[in-house]
């Protein structure tokens, strides 16, 4: 849209922005910032390997080489959360993505067509808006076999609800709107209205949608690695190194605390930015 | 007219909870199938396997008759409330829920209680002082708190309380009333965080939306107490959100409460479960699921029935179907 005004004016608008951006939402950023600088050169920076054991060296507090101490086996605690980001952004990214395929697909189909897809893909979401998520995958990868794969399966069935009903309410205000009377008019097959057409008008709001699914996926994801259900024992995943230090709460309490902290901060950053981007999309559609 | 709307109601929303319940129980019943290996090596567990003991259990378990057969007479058990004994103790499935179900039940109520008055309270003061400092530090909190797993949550509420302060036991249930309830004060606080991060949610937006009508302007400009304002008027309204919500709220609390046993250690049903599920107990799982799926098709009925009743101007409308 700034492209149309162009000039003074639109820089007027992006000091706005910057000036609008709360405090949370820019820490937020710069957070994910070095989550991905550290996800890319990670295990340059990092001082020692994830799972490289100092037996001789035990369990130790925070000190010079260990900047968080050292967990029962010796390994470093620093390293091994610095090398946890890896896996605390490929997993939910993977589940990001294959909700965000379903749920603009269901969520777009049903809100076009309405009638009896719409009911049905409705009921569909309202039912797994009830069930308790984290519980039907921690039984269904208990009776299957635990596998990180498969849990990541059953979070894109059970995120991709949330993106469903988002996109499915906007494509609803979007059918109305002359736009798309103009190309149904001009008889131009659904399947270009919907993606050519309406899918790039509700794109930001799937964008958003993903930072909300991004946290919700890290802490699934997490929670099944804590129960020892996700992946597998002695990998550097911050759940994981979580369910296996906290009863050294004790001795080294950091090295429970950091991979803790790391989740809450990572899902916390990436709810304030889903929140505001929500907050921002609204407010353009009212000024509108 | 409005009654017969009211039972028609009702009705259809008993039916659709049965239909549910026993498309549940098709699904739990598969798990038998779903686990890798046969039926009968899953049924036999870590046991010895000679003729004897396989045969006794093709018989327990009706293994030899037709599928649809072995669900008629698993679900006629199953309402019973027999689902078979535990593949890794032996011992009934129905026993070993009631022996846990006390000390879950107990966290959950202390854990509802704490988020219901601290998720209301802090809903209702931030709407109060929209925009304000106080707003800004709640709704933060719920971000926080939406934001925290429950055994993050726990584990810092366990470094800080229990093990730098010493105030609170680290693990364990304790004995008698009051030791129970102190030792189930950090996992209730750690359910209530979560809790009631949803709960400030929904109530500060209703809350801010009741504050905005016109009847709240009204009453004001009659002179009704502010604390009618609030309470008689404005947060009945704001509840109505917050009652559609509860099933979200049931579910978290559900996953937390699963997090939180293992966590501190506490012998509940979330526990047994990821016991269960780790060791391939599947009778045990089963029996587990069904009264999990129960308790969550029941709370919906409860919530529908339960909005009519928060709102009556849904009883003279027409009933949505």
């Amino acid at each position: 849209m700034t492209t149309l005004v162009g000039g003074p004016r639109a820089r007027g608008r992006r000091r706005l922005l910057l000036r609008s951006t709360p405090l949370t939402v820019a820490l937020s950023f710069g957070f994910i910032g070095i989550l991905l600088f550290l996800a890319a050169f990670g295990p340059l920076l990092a001082p020692h390997g994830p799972g490289s054991l100092n037996l001789a060296t035990g369990l130790t507090t925070p000190n010079g080489e260990f900047w968080f101490g050292t967990d029962d086996l010796g390994r470093d605690v620093f390293s091994r959360t610095i090398y946890g980001v890896r896996y605390a952004l490929f997993g939910p990214v993977l589940i990001v993505v294959g909700a965000f395929v379903i749920g603009n697909v269901l969520g777009l189909a049903a809100g076009y067509r309405g009638g009896m897809l719409d009911a049905s893909v409705m009921r569909w979401v309202d039912l797994m808006y009830a069930v308790p998520g984290l519980l039907v995958t921690i039984v269904l990868i208990g009776v299957l076999g635990a596998s990180y794969l498969l849990a990541v399966v059953v979070l894109v069935v059970l995120t991709s609800p949330f993106d469903t009903r988002v996109i499915r309410g906007v494509t609803l205000e979007q059918r109305s709107l002359p736009y798309v009377e103009a190309a149904r008019t001009l008889g131009l097959p659904v399947r270009a209205i919907l993606f050519r057409h309406i899918f790039p008008n509700i794109l930001p709001i799937s964008f958003a949608n993903a930072f909300l699914n991004f946290a919700f996926s890290l802490v699934a994801l997490s929670a099944l690695s804590f129960l020892g259900l996700g992946i597998g024992p002695g990998t550097a995943d911050w759940g994981r190194m979580l369910s296996e230090s906290r009863l050294l709460l004790f001795e080294n309490p950091a090295a429970a605390l950091a991979p803790g902290g790391m989740i809450v901060l990572t899902a916390t950053s990436m709810n304030l930015i889903g929140d505001w981007l929500y907050d921002r999309l609204a407010d353009r559609g009212r000024a509108r | 007219m409005n009654r017969r709307n009211l039972v028609i109601f009702i009705a259809r929303r008993l039916v659709a909870a049965a239909v549910l319940l026993v498309i549940m129980s098709g699904a739990v019943f598969g798990l038998l199938y779903a686990s890798p290996g046969s039926a009968e090596q899953v049924l036999l567990g870590t046991r010895v396997a000679n003729e004897e003991t396989r045969e006794n259990i093709r018989q327990r378990y009706n293994l030899d008759e037709p599928l649809t057969t072995q669900y008629w007479l698993w679900a006629k058990e199953a309402v019973r409330l027999d689902f078979g004994e535990s593949i890794r103790t032996g011992e009934p499935v129905l026993n070993a829920i009631k022996d846990r179900a006390q000390l879950s039940l107990r966290l959950g109520a202390y854990g509802f209680a704490v988020a219901f008055v601290a998720g209301i309270g802090l809903g209702v003061l931030a709407a109060m002082r929209n925009r304000s400092g106080i707003d800004r530090a709640v709704v933060s909190l719920s971000v926080v708190g939406a934001s925290s797993p429950a055994f993050v949550t726990g584990v810092f509420l366990l470094y800080v309380f229990a093990v730098l302060l010493g105030w609170f036991p680290v693990f364990g249930q304790g004995e008698g009333a009051m030791d129970q309830l102190w030792h189930l004060t950090l996992p209730a606080l750690t359910l209530a965080f979560g809790a009631a991060a949803l709960l400030i949610r929904f109530t500060r937006a209703g809350m801010i939306t009741a504050l905005d009508q016109d009847y709240v302007t009204f009453a004001r400009a009659r002179g009704v107490s502010e604390g009618r304002v609030l309470f008689g008027y404005a947060l009945r309204n704001a509840m109505i959100p917050v009652v559609t919500a509860s099933t979200v709220l049931l579910a978290a609390m559900l996953t937390g409460a699963v997090l939180i046993e293992v966590t501190f250690a506490l012998p509940g049903l979330g526990a047994l479960l990821v016991d269960s599920v780790a060791f391939k107990d599947v009778l045990m799982v089963q029996g587990l699921t069904m009264l999990l799926a129960a308790v969550a098709i029941l709370t919906n009925l409860l919530t529908d029935v339960l909005y009519l009743f928060a709102d009556p101007r849904i009883r003279y409308t027409r009933v949505a179907p």
